[in-house]
């Protein structure tokens, strides 16, 4: 299943507030 | 829902959430309170097993303890034999106690330790409960 990840922070947290869903946030360093 | 935060597009979000190593992954509730974080590499099952404990102590967190419950016993199912598992033991006793008040649940938690994980820390927390 691919992943659709959220490049916006702000935009993130407000759609898991939304939808009363947790948020996960993955922090990298690694090249693309 | 899930957020990607690389450090060259996104340096302000290592701030902002406290993100001082990579690779790091957090898990915020759906009021954005910080609920579970991981820091580092780990080998694919025994991250997905810590991303599944994470999950189930949102649910832990917000008293939800019947989906906590659940969740932990999907992590003891899924990954029983990675670090996560007697974590997952331990959190699910205490969550069924918390849904039922009934003690005598911490009493059996400390019971099956005995026979499992036994050398875990979560061992040792059960052990003031073995009368």
């Amino acid at each position: 299943m691919l992943v659709q990840w959220k490049k916006d922070a702000d935009e993130a947290l407000a759609e898991a507030k939304a939808a009363k869903k947790p948020l996960l946030i993955d922090f990298s360093a690694a090249p693309a | 829902m899930p957020l990607e935060a690389h450090i060259k597009e996104h340096p302000a979000y290592f701030h902002r959430f406290d993100a001082l190593w990579t690779p790091t992954v957090l898990i915020l509730d759906s009021n954005g309170e910080e609920r579970y974080r991981n820091e580092g590499y780990l080998p694919k099952d025994e991250f997905r097993a810590q991303l599944e404990l994470g999950l189930a102590r949102e649910a832990f967190m917000n008293k939800n303890w019947s989906e906590a419950e659940r969740r932990y016993g999907e992590v003891l199912d899924r990954y029983p034999n990675t670090k996560a598992a007697p974590e997952a033991l331990y959190w699910k006793g205490v969550s069924h106690y918390k849904a039922t008040n009934d003690h005598t649940v911490l009493g059996e938690l400390a019971e099956q330790f005995k026979q499992k994980y036994s050398d875990s820390i979560w061992a040792l927390k059960t052990l003031a409960w073995d009368h």
